[in-house]
């Protein structure tokens, strides 16, 4: 087990955790604030994806892409606020629940009859390909480098918009008390949309970048969308903070549990038992994750109310 | 409106009749059509105990059917190849008998939903339902990389498991089987929903506090739900498996979990027919809407999206408006 | 004097700088309504919650028939006699008027752990249910369902059901509240019998309500217990007078 090695799965860990951040992040602002569990995010996520990879086929621009994905996803998110979630805030979980899984069904079915069944692809733009050589001699792939740069800047860029804008402090304000701030005379119905569309760009920015490295098909969103609620819920739901580590816990679990689990294995059976154990291992390790933080902290590492 | 006792008997004269009909009419996918219906209306029978007498939101359920399903698979397996089933300290010899088969299913969901239920019962809302959801895609992983039966690929058994003194092929006595649990399953709950069990139950819903301050336990309460409420449907996955000769790990999917609380929802939430009304509809539009375009999922999502907004009692709740517990 | 059936001894509560009870002593004994008064924020409702269990005590015990209960949850302290009812209606609202009622006799007399036969076709729990809204004047209502109560038969039937636990003693929390001087007159009527039952601890803004049935009176103010007396010392005193500023006495 080399260094190099290690090194370079810590790395794509973090790169995993950031994007799953872009997921987490929507999603955890979104429940935060207007108290609804969203499930459709996996499928603006694949909005995301599909049209950055429908526009930059089209216009041969990755960046033309990335923009078709924000304003794409931004929109679909916008327009199911306005016509479907915005009855649901009221609503009791099951409710939330079974409305979004119904958007699912809509938005995968909707894509497949736009797309067809078979994926898309989106190709690394050239400037970004190709590996870069970090210090200590470790050759890593420059798109990866440029995603974790991003994930982080979105971060930072939250931050930011929490702490130090109005609109940061309306939606802060908001999740400690949804009446309070109506009766302060906020919009809410308009400050709700836009949480919402925020949410969708998110996960539709991190479709279109994550798109360009795995392959872009329906349903891509569904398997993202339940490791961001994972990470949520590691994190307490309605944190950024909580969101961010709890990314970055999960996409290292994920990724060095699946490196190392077949190997630890390997020390006691042979080779194709060990991977195959280890693997199933691996895809289990962020669920026992989930329940032992919840065990011990059952609202989440930085999360407040229940 | 129709009182509720004349609708479920109605319901499931008409299950029945179809199937008979279908044999007369020696359509036999008609009566395949029928049993898958039946033996998702039996796993919706079990999840409506945990959610609607329960209140308890699981998104996990398709754990227990997994689990029954590969409780049936592996079982039938060993026999089919007649390897005995090696745990170490003792041989289990596989057998295609469904008696066996449903205890061992039945007992081994159980046994899974007592630590289940214990961990996911300290949380309530989103959290319990990611942890039912967790679960379950712990085992749907599992069992994608458990090459011994399968993986990804599955498992085919190649011949039905029998009955004493049925021939389970023959479609119309299998269904028949289905149909004779189904109704088994909706008489309990029926009287459980009204027993001393199911008014603390359902009081531990509407409002913990009271129940608290009558001395009752509602982690409690809610724990034995959930079990008994895994345990149906552990056995609707054993005849799952039974019904399509096949267990995969998608058994264990969340899409099956949200499909199962699609199907309580559709028919009625808490309302014992419920689930057969539901599981119902949902194998209809399947199979029509199905024929007419490949796409007939985006249907089932605006109808449920509509029963969801505007007709919360589900198509039971339509048909026969609430009334309280009597019916 | 017969040993008092509910004890509170130098019971405090803080929340981090905020002290909501400090030293809280007070006891019910047999046969008597014991009132606890004081203004909006004097630390009514966490004592409350310490003598029912969904808080604990940071310090002090709260003792039942002599046992003591500090260490009990709110359901274990229900089986021991402690019945309490709400100040917003605790009650299962899809269910009918006997179902609620029935539920608290679930707890006393049947368990819950039956799963076959109806709950409302056993004697042993509808006999106690109708008994105890046959008390509180419920049983034409009996069937209706709690959503389409009044204010008022909610109220009594929050009673109802703290009735068929058999209780040792009640804690009730502002029954009193929303309703009119009708209702207020009723349930004041039916408090005034319930005494000799099991006493009564209450927790009551209702002044009139409180003088007309209190044997004695204990005012809590800024989380500590003023004074303890009959209602003519509780309405002599210019300390009760002073922290109410002008209030109802």
């Amino acid at each position: 087990m080399s260094t190099i090695l290690v090194i370079e799965q810590i790395l794509n860990g973090v790169q995993l955790g950031v994007m799953l951040f872009l997921m987490a992040a929507g999603l955890t602002l979104i429940f935060g604030v207007m108290g609804l569990i969203n499930l459709a995010h996996g499928s603006l996520y694949m909005v995301g994806a599909f049209a950055a990879a429908a526009v930059a086929g089209a216009t041969g621009s990755f960046l033309a892409g990335l923009v078709a994905a924000l304003a794409a996803a931004s929109l679909a998110g916008a327009l199911i606020e306005v016509t479907v979630i915005r009855r649901l805030y009221a609503a009791d979980h099951l409710d939330q629940v079974l409305a979004t899984f119904a958007l699912i069904l809509v938005f995968s079915e909707g894509v497949r009859w736009v797309f067809g069944s078979f994926p898309l692809y989106l190709d690394i733009p050239d400037a970004l390909s190709g590996p870069v050589t970090l210090p200590g001699g470790i050759d890593y792939p420059l798109y990866r480098l440029v995603l974790i740069g991003i994930g982080l800047a979105v971060g930072l860029g939250l931050w930011w918009l929490i702490e130090r804008t109005r609109l940061g402090i309306r939606i802060r304000a908001g999740e400690n008390d949804r009446e309070m701030i109506a009766a302060l005379g906020v919009d809410i119905s308009k400050l709700y949309t836009l949480i919402f569309a925020l949410g969708a760009a998110l996960a539709g920015l991190a479709g279109a970048l994550v798109g360009a490295i795995q392959s872009v098909q329906v349903g891509m969103g569904e398997p993202v969308l339940i490791l961001a609620f994972v990470v949520i819920v590691i994190g307490g739901i309605g944190s950024i903070r909580g969101a961010f580590v709890g990314a970055i816990l999960v996409g290292l679990t994920e990724t060095l549990g699946g490196v190392f689990l077949p190997a630890v294995f390997g020390l006691f059976t042979d080779a194709a038992t060990a991977t195959s154990i280890g693997a199933a291992l691996a895809s289990m390790a962020i669920y026992v994750l989930m329940g032992a933080v919840l065990v011990w902290r059952p609202t989440g590492l930085f999360g407040g109310r229940a | 409106m129709i009182s509720e006792r004349w609708l479920s008997l109605g319901v499931l004269v008409a299950l029945g009749g179809v199937a008979l009909a279908a044999m007369a009419l020696d359509t036999p996918y008609t009566i395949t059509l029928a049993t898958r219906a039946a033996i998702l209306a039996l796993a919706a029978a079990g999840l409506n105990i945990a959610l609607g007498l329960g209140g308890l939101v699981s998104f996990g359920h398709a754990l227990f059917f997994g689990l029954g399903g590969y409780a049936m698979g592996i079982l039938a397996f060993h026999a089919q190849t007649y390897t005995p089933l090696d745990l170490g300290l003792f041989q289990i010899t596989g057998t295609k008998s469904m008696p066996v088969i449903w205890l061992a299913a039945v007992t081994l969901s159980a046994l899974v939903a007592i630590p289940v239920g214990i961990l996911a019962l300290r949380t309530t809302g989103v959290y319990f339902i990611m942890i039912t959801l967790a679960f379950a895609q712990m085992f749907y992983y599992f069992t994608l990389s458990w090459s011994a039966y399968g993986g990804e690929d599955g498992l085919s058994i190649y011949v039905r498991n029998g009955f004493p003194g049925l021939n389970t092929f023959d479609p119309i006595q299998f269904f028949g089987l289905c149909f004779t649990l189904l109704c088994a399953v909706l008489w309990l709950s029926a009287r459980l929903k009204r027993s001393p069990f199911g008014l603390a139950l359902g009081a531990a819903r509407q409002s913990p506090a009271r129940a608290k301050a009558v001395g009752l336990s509602p982690m409690r309460l809610r724990l034995v739900a959930f079990v008994l409420s895994g345990a149906i449907a552990g056995l609707a996955g054993a005849l799952y498996a039974d019904l399509n000769r096949f267990v995969s790990p998608a058994m264990f999917g969340w899409h099956l979990s949200g499909e199962l609380i699609v199907l309580v929802i559709l028919g009625g939430v808490a309302r014992i027919i419920g689930p057969v009304v539901g599981a119902g509809v949902f194998v209809m539009l399947e199979h029509f809407l199905g024929q007419i375009t490949d796409f007939w999922q985006i249907w089932l999502g605006l109808i449920l999206l509509f029963v969801v907004l505007f007709a919360r009692g589900g198509i039971v709740g339509l048909l026969s408006p609430k009334g309280g517990r009597h019916g | 004097m017969a040993d008092p059936v509910l004890e509170v001894r130098g019971v405090s509560k803080r929340f981090g700088a905020l002290v909501a009870n400090e030293g809280i002593t007070l006891d019910l004994r047999p046969g008597e309504i014991h009132a606890v008064i004081g203004p909006n924020g004097a630390g009514k409702s966490t004592l409350i919650a310490q003598i029912c269990g969904t808080l604990r005590p940071d310090s002090g015990e709260v003792r039942l028939e002599g046992h003591e209960i500090t260490g009990l949850s709110v359901a274990q302290r229900a089986r021991k006699g402690l019945a309490r009812t709400f100040q917003i209606s605790a009650l299962a609202m899809e269910d009918t008027v006997l179902e609620n009622a029935v539920l608290g006799a679930l707890g006393a007399s049947v368990s819950p752990w039956r799963f076959w036969r109806a709950a409302l076709s056993r004697p042993a729990l509808v006999d106690r249910a109708e008994a105890a809204l046959a008390r509180v004047g419920l049983m034409q209502a009996r069937h209706r369902r709690v959503a389409d109560l009044s204010h008022g038969e909610r109220r009594q039937l929050e009673v109802a059901v703290a009735l068929t636990l058999g209780p040792r003693a009640f804690v009730m929390d502002e029954p009193m509240a929303g309703l009119g001087s009708e209702g207020s007159a009723d349930l004041t009527r039916l408090l005034d019998a319930l005494r000799a039952e099991a006493p009564i601890l209450l927790v009551e803004h209702d002044m009139d309500a409180v003088f007309a049935l209190a044997d004695r009176i204990s005012v809590l103010v800024y989380g500590r217990v003023l004074m303890t007396g009959t209602v003519a010392e509780v309405r002599a005193s210019t300390e009760v007078r002073a922290a109410y500023l002008g209030d109802a006495a």
